[in-house]
C-alpha cells in the first residue's frame, strides 16, 4: 500500500497525489487526514490532483468525503489542479462534486484559504 | 506487437494494473486526451466492480483495426452472481453495495460501444469499445 505524504504549511494541511492510488491506499490517505487534521487544529486543507490522470467514482467520493469530514472537523478543503480532460469526464460519468470547493491552481488555493489563516487558536 | 492481451483483475494493485495498461494503449492508437481520459475511467469502473461485485475476474484487451481508424476493445468478464435486472442496474444512482451506483452507467456515456451481458448464476460480460476520432 501507498502512503501519502501529508505536508503542513501553517495552519493548512497540504496533499498533493502524485502517483496512481488503489483503492485501499484512497481510504488510508483519507484516514490519515482526518487524524492530521485533528492533531495539527489545521483549518484549511488543499488535496493537489494537478497530476491525477483520471478521478473515477470510488477517487471522487473520497473528494467528497474528505471534504464533508474536515468540514466537521472545523476546517475547510480544496481541491485544486483539476485537469480538463478530468473535469469533462467526471461530468459525464455523472459525478458533479456537489460541496467539494476547487481552485485552478495551489497559488489559488491557499488564497481561497486566506481567511482561516492564523486563525487557529 | 499489440496482440490482444489478457490481464486478471484479482486485487486493488490488478485495478491499478489494467488502467495503467489502457492508459497506455489508449495513447498508443492515438485517442485524444480527453479520450483516453473517458475510456481509462469506464476501464477502473469496470474493473472494480468485477472484483467487488464478483469477486474477481478479468479484462480482454484488444486493439481494433478498423477501416477508417483504429480503435480500442475491452472485455471485462468473471463468473461472479450475475445481475438480476439489467435495466436496474445501468440506472443511474442504483447500487446494492453502498455505492453512488455511477459505475456501469457512467461507464456507458464515456464509450462508444457498450454491451453487457449477465444473468443470475452465469457471471457479467462487459464489452466497452472506444473508436480514434
Ligand atoms: N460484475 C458484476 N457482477 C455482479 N453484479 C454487478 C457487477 N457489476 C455491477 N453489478 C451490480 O450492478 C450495480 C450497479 O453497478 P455500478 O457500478 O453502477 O454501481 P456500484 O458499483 O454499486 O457503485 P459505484 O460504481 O458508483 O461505486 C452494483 O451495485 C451491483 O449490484
Ligand atoms: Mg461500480
Amino acid at each position: 500500500m501507498e502512503r501519502v505524504p501529508i505536508l503542513k504549511l501553517g495552519d493548512i494541511l497540504i496533499v498533493s497525489i502524485q502517483i496512481d492510488l488503489d483503492d485501499q491506499s484512497v481510504l488510508a490517505l483519507q484516514e490519515d487526514l482526518a487524524d492530521r487534521v485533528v492533531s495539527s487544529g489545521a483549518r484549511g486543507v488543499i488535496i493537489d490532483i494537478t497530476a491525477v490522470e483520471i478521478v473515477d467514482s470510488f477517487i471522487g467520493r473520497m473528494l467528497s468525503t474528505i471534504a464533508a469530514m474536515t468540514r466537521m472537523l472545523d476546517a475547510e478543503t480544496v481541491v485544486v489542479g483539476m485537469r480538463p480532460a478530468v473535469a469533462i469526464t467526471l461530468v459525464e460519468l455523472g459525478l458533479s462534486l456537489g460541496g467539494v470547493r476547487t481552485a485552478l491552481n495551489l497559488e489559488k488555493g491557499v488564497a481561497a484559504l486566506e481567511h482561516v489563516r492564523g486563525t487557529a487558536g | 506487437m499489440n496482440g490482444p492481451t489478457e490481464m486478471p483483475i484479482a486485487t486493488n494493485g490488478d485495478v491499478v494494473l489494467v488502467r495503467q495498461k489502457v492508459r497506455g494503449l489508449a495513447a498508443e492508437i492515438g485517442l485524444s486526451l480527453v479520450d483516453q481520459t473517458k475510456i481509462v475511467t469506464a476501464a477502473s469502473e469496470l474493473a472494480r466492480n468485477a472484483l467487488v461485485h464478483a469477486g474477481g475476474g478479468r479484462v480482454h484487451i484488444e486493439v481494433l483495426h478498423g477501416a477508417r481508424r483504429p480503435g480500442l476493445r475491452l472485455v471485462f468478464s468473471d463468473e461472479g452472481p450475475g445481475i438480476p435486472d439489467l435495466e436496474q442496474a445501468l440506472t443511474e444512482g442504483w447500487s446494492t453495495g453502498g455505492g453512488l451506483g455511477l459505475g456501469l452507467s457512467g461507464s456507458r456515456r464515456l464509450v462508444d460501444e457498450f454491451d453487457l451481458v449477465s444473468a443470475p448464476g452465469e457471471g457479467t460480460r462487459v464489452t466497452v469499445t472506444k473508436w480514434a476520432r
